[in-house]
Formats: structure tokens, sequence, C-alpha cells
């Protein structure tokens, strides 16, 4: 005899769960790992390895603090030390790195009440944390390949190390001097994992077919992006060459695929999505061309993420059967 | 209990308990702005206490002569002129001082601090409550001040009280004495506060766990229990 259960729903789980996301998101980014790796040198991967240390770290000293069950299982900590660590130059010194991952974890993610409570991405306020208080130091890019040409820098150097000068270059963005091609592939100056496009289309790619990101974000912030970049060539008559220019060099693809998609802090509907990634392209575009600083995609998602609730409440989708007060209004 | 018991509690109660940037949270733009270093902070933090205690105590011998429908532009008035005599002294004796705090100094005027506790208690208590609260009021905001400024100074600068910090040269963040680094520490600083006093939340807010209690005209259930 089949004994009916009775239970409230949901009655059908999907069998995702926020581990395998976060799983998937940092398995997402092994392409980038690798061209970053292969682009500057060891000591990018150690780089990666040692965010991702300090931020689990991190997560689990906050949670004893904090008397809390332990999330760092969850793997979101091991990610944010990841994707911060791709955000980064590859000669920052490890302190700084090691700061930006505590104030990332501690301050933007657990003081605000751990995963799901936190305002911003953390990955991306760690970033410009560390931009505003060691700027030179976060602007320091070396040339592609230099640990090719002189002994690979060692795990303990850092900027300002005797082995680096005149090694530096600047990003493309500031420069403009590198073409398409080494743009797609990284073979220029920049932060760990921003430089190959290729890679990140491929993590990207595989996060959209496996349904971990919606592609509604990531294709509205380029579109976005491209199309305001158009307009302004059209408008001053410039080369047609600095459309793709606009979305290959800087952070953007790995912001539009990594960053603009993180789950609690970017809108929950499509509609919300559409808004939110216009509005990461749209202020991209402005700091970028208006602004003193040469990149904004960290500025801009940032600034989004702190709009997130207000596009929630903009878009919140009507439940089926919910009369509208005008429908309420003809009955009586 | 004896009135210069009770006076004590009065200039105690300004340096945690009711700590008016740390717990009121009054006179955040003096706390965000000038605490680039600790020196600024125990200047600025100084210069309020003493237009404090002067300003408490003459808004409180003049309490019954001030009709309550000009009372706001007597105490501006009162404020204004011992703000103007800091400002004379300062810029004669401590000129360096007197560039760093700029125009706070005399914006000291409007700093709802001195208006708040004018209002709150100068103006109901009797002159020696009066100088006390002063005090502990404005010790309480050179400590908050000092504290804020040289946390802001070790990690953004590298110095304390302009000694240079062995280990901290180019280690330092430019941030902390950006504005935004102002906000972070502040809230910092308020958070280990409240922790360290051991503050809790009541479930109820009653007027037991107001700060602003004394200054209430309602009158809520639980004065009158």
């Amino acid at each position: 005899m089949n004994i009916l259960t009775v239970s409230p729903s949901p009655h059908i789980r999907s069998g995702i769960s926020t581990q395998k996301i976060m799983l998937a998101v940092i398995a997402a980014l092994i392409p980038a790992i690798i061209a970053g790796t292969i682009v500057f040198g060891p000591r990018a991967i150690l780089m990666v390895v040692f965010c991702a240390m300090v931020s689990i770290m991190t997560e689990l000293v906050c949670c004893v603090l904090m008397k809390k069950e332990s999330t760092i299982s969850d793997g979101s900590a091991m990610l944010t030390g990841v994707l911060l660590a791709l955000n980064l130059p590859v000669t920052l010194p490890l302190w700084q790195a090691a700061v930006g991952c505590i104030f990332a974890i501690a301050v933007v993610k657990q003081l605000f009440g751990g995963l799901g409570c936190n305002f911003a991405n953390p990955a991306i306020t760690g970033r410009i944390f560390l931009l505003l208080s060691v700027g030179n130091d976060m602007t320091t890019w070396t040339k592609p390949f230099y640990y090719t040409d002189t002994p690979a820098l060692g795990f303990f150097e850092s900027s300002g190390s005797a082995a680096l000068d005149g090694l530096t270059r600047a990003t493309p963005l500031a420069s403009g001097d590198a073409g398409l091609l080494e743009l797609f592939l990284g073979n220029v100056g920049g932060s760990i994992g921003e430089t190959s496009a290729l890679a990140l289309l491929i993590g990207g790619i595989f996060l959209i077919i496996t349904k971990i990101i919606s592609p509604v974000t990531p294709i509205s912030y380029l579109g976005s992006l491209a199309a305001f970049t158009f307009i302004k060539v059209l408008v001053t008559g410039g080369n047609m060459i600095e459309v793709p220019y606009a979305l290959l060099s800087g952070g953007v693809i790995l912001g539009a695929f990594f960053m603009a998609t993180d789950y609690v802090t970017t809108p929950i509907t499509a509609k919300g999505k559409l808004i939110f990634g216009i509005g990461c392209g749209i202020l991209t575009f402005v700091i970028r061309e208006f602004a003193s600083m040469p990149e904004g995609c960290s500025f801009s998602i940032l600034i989004m993420n702190l709009l997130t609730p207000y596009i929630n409440k903009f878009t919140k989708t009507k439940p089926i059967g919910r009369k509208t007060e005008r429908r309420i209004a003809n009955e009586n | 209990m004896s009135d210069s018991k009770s006076n004590l509690n009065v200039l105690k109660k300004g340096i945690l308990k009711e700590n008016p940037v740390f717990v009121s949270l009054l006179g955040m733009c003096p706390t965000l702005a000038v605490t680039t270093s600790a020196f600024n902070g125990i200047g600025m933090g100084l210069s309020t206490m003493f237009v404090l205690i002067c300003s408490n105590l003459v808004i409180c011998l003049l309490r019954k002569l001030i009709p309550s429908q000009v009372k706001l532009p007597c105490y501006i008035v009162i404020i204004a002129t011992f703000v103007t005599l800091i400002q004379f002294l300062l810029h004669g004796f401590v000129p360096s001082l007197y560039t760093s705090l700029g125009a706070f100094l005399e914006l000291i005027t409007v700093n709802c601090i001195i208006l708040g506790r004018a209002e709150m208690f100068a103006s109901k208590n009797k002159p020696l409550a009066s100088v006390c609260d002063g005090i502990g009021m404005g010790l309480g905001f050179t400590l908050a001040l000092f504290l804020m400024g040289s946390v802001r100074e070790i990690f953004g600068s590298g110095t304390w009280l302009g000694l240079t910090i062995p280990g901290m040269v180019g280690h330092t963040m430019s941030l902390f004495v950006m504005p935004a680094g102002g906000f972070f520490v502040l809230g910092i600083l308020i958070a280990v506060v409240s922790k360290l006093s051991n503050r809790k939340p009541p479930k109820k807010f009653g007027c037991a766990n107001c700060p602003n209690a004394s200054a209430c005209n309602a009158k809520c259930e639980e004065a009158e229990a």
C-alpha cells in the first residue's frame, strides 16, 4: 500500500546546493587561472591559492568569534579569495593581498551577517578597498611573459623590488597600444585573471550552459557598453576598432560573467538583471570616458550592487491570480 | 544620593555610557572630517570641550531669563562668543592646529553636541551639574576623536602624534585618511564600543535605555512606572 506523505511545498527540489554553485564557478575560473599563470608566471597561481587560503581562514575565524556554525564548507569564501586574486596585479605584495581578503570576508560579508546578507560583492569591494588604499601597487602592471626574460619573481618578492624595474607597463586601457588578438588571448598587462578574454569566455559559457548564471546580465552589460562606445565613435568620428577594444580590454568580461552575476547582490528577476547589466554598462562607459581613472568596471558593479534592493522592488513580479487595484475597483 | 556624587555620575556618563560620538552619534561632521591625525582629534576635542563647558555654564545661569520662543538664537549667540574666543586663542598660540582644523573650528558653533547639551541638560539643571556635564561630554568627545585620529593616523600615515612608527613605513593604506576610511573606522569603533559596554539592543525600547530621555517630553508608560 502506498503511503501518501503530506508536506508543505516545495515538493520538487533540484539537486543544486550553494556548495555546488560555488564549486562550479571556481571550476569556470580555472581557464582564467591557467591563462594568468601562463602570461604572468608561477606567482599568479600562488597568489590565487594564497588569497583563497586567507579568505577561508578569515571566514573560519569570523565564524568562531561570532559563535556561528562554520560556513567554510559552502565554498563561498574560497570563491571570494579566487575572484579577488584574479582582480589583483601579479606583483602585489602579499600582505596587501591578505588585507584585501580579510576586508572582503570579515567586513563586507561576515559583519553584515554572512553569505546571503552581504550588501555588495565581497571580491569587488575588496578590490576597491585595495585600489583606494594602495593605489600605486594596485596599478603596477608587469609586461606579459616578463618571467621568460628575467628570473621569475619569487613568491615573497613584490613590486618595488629591484628585479622588476623596467618591466612594468600600462594596462592597454590607459596606453591603447595592444592589438585585438593580443587582447583576446590575454597577451597584455593587467590583473592576473582579467587579461585573457578567451579563457574567461570559456568559463562564462560553461556557467551559462550549466544554468548556473543567467545570460541576461553579461549580455546586457557587454551589449550596453558596446552600444555606448559605438555611439561615442559615431559622434566623435573615431575608429570603429574602439568598440571591440572597449569590450576586450580591462576587466569587463571578468566582471560581466563572474561578478555581475553574483546571486546575493544582483536582482532576482530577468527584467531586474537586464536593468542591472545596462546600468553597469553605462557606468563603466561613463567612468572610463569622463572620470580620472582608466577602469570603471569594479566601481560600476559596486554602485549597481547598492541599487539592487531598489531594482528588486521595482521589478517585483505579481503572483498568478493576484488582483490588481484597478480590477478590484472595477468589480466593486 | 548626595549632590557631589550625582555630579560625578553626570561627569562619568558622558565618557562611555552616553558618549556623544559612539552612543548618541552626535557631532558626526567634525568626527569624520578632522580626525585624519591624532593631534587634530585632540585639538578639536579640547576646543569643543572648552566651548561646551563655558556655554553650558552661561546657558544654565541664564536659563530663567531666556524666553523659550527665542532660545535657539540665544544659545547660538552664546556659543558663537566662546567659539570666537577659542578661535583667536588657537590662531595666536597654536597656528598649525588652527590651519589644519580650518573651517571646522568655526563650525563648532553649530555642533549638535553643544546645542544638544544646552537644550537637554544645561537649560534644566543647576550650574555645577551643567559644568560637570560639559566636562564629561567634552572628555567623551575628545576621547572618541583621539581614538579615531589614532587609528586613522597609524594605518593611513604610519605615524602617531607625529612620531614615525617603525615597521609601518611603506605599509600604509591611504584609504584610512580618506573620507571613506573615516566612515569605516567610525563604524567599526561604534561596534567595538557597543560590544565592550555589553549593550544588547533592548527588546522593547523604553525610556530607561534612551540617552535622550532627559530631553524628551513624551511621557511613556515606563517613565511613569
